[in-house]
């Protein structure tokens, strides 16, 4: 059975129950709260939530790749990447027996 | 930035009060925890997408001083960034 999965629909349904908005802006709510983080993360600051945790941009430096079907040694060149940690908190309410 | 600079962030984009501004906020987050407590994986288009996962039990060692211990299962959660905010953020430079 595949597990349940949570998209911006339900977490428009659930603005919508608690705040009492109605259902048709929910969706742009949600993603204006999406937008404004990618917004800071583009800005190159990292967001630190409490209780569920850290969204950081990092650089990677170039490294020495290989492609691995053909074995032709590539550059990978230096990039930057988006990373999430896990608050303690988030990771110990995930891990609480039920 | 902190929550309540995200906050502030958010009502200024929107244009609503700073107060409706932390009750969307919490109310976002709160729903992505309980769902990922109850081990639910969470896709959101153009921003990315977590999904728990779980390990087993394994035998561990305390680097600092060598010690075997018994590490008992746990579960994480993992973040994937999706592919917009991937290329978009990735600037090359």
């Amino acid at each position: 059975m595949k597990k349940a999965n949570v998209t911006r629909k339900e977490l428009a349904e659930a603005v919508a129950d608690k705040l009492g908005y109605p259902l048709s802006v929910c969706g742009n709510v949600v993603d204006c709260f999406f937008d404004t983080l990618k917004g800071s993360m583009l800005g190159g600051t990292s967001i630190k939530l409490v209780h569920f945790g850290t969204f950081s941009v990092r650089e990677k430096n170039p490294r020495k790749g290989r492609n691995p079907r053909t074995g032709e040694t590539i550059t990978i060149e230096e990039r930057q990447i988006v990373s999430f940690r896990p608050s303690k908190k988030l990771r110990a309410r995930i891990n609480e027996p039920r | 930035m902190n929550k309540s600079e995200l906050i502030e962030a958010l009502a200024q984009d929107i244009g609503l009060p700073h107060r409706e501004a932390a009750a969307i906020t919490n109310t976002v987050i709160d729903t992505m925890t309980e769902a990922l407590a109850r081990g639910e994986s969470i896709e959101i288009r153009g921003f990315g997408s977590f999904v728990i996962k779980h390990y087993g039990s394994y035998e561990g060692r305390n680097p600092k001083t060598g010690k075997k211990i018994k590490v008992s299962p746990k579960k994480l959660p993992f973040f994937k960034v999706g592919k917009d905010l991937r290329e978009q953020v990735n600037t090359g430079r």
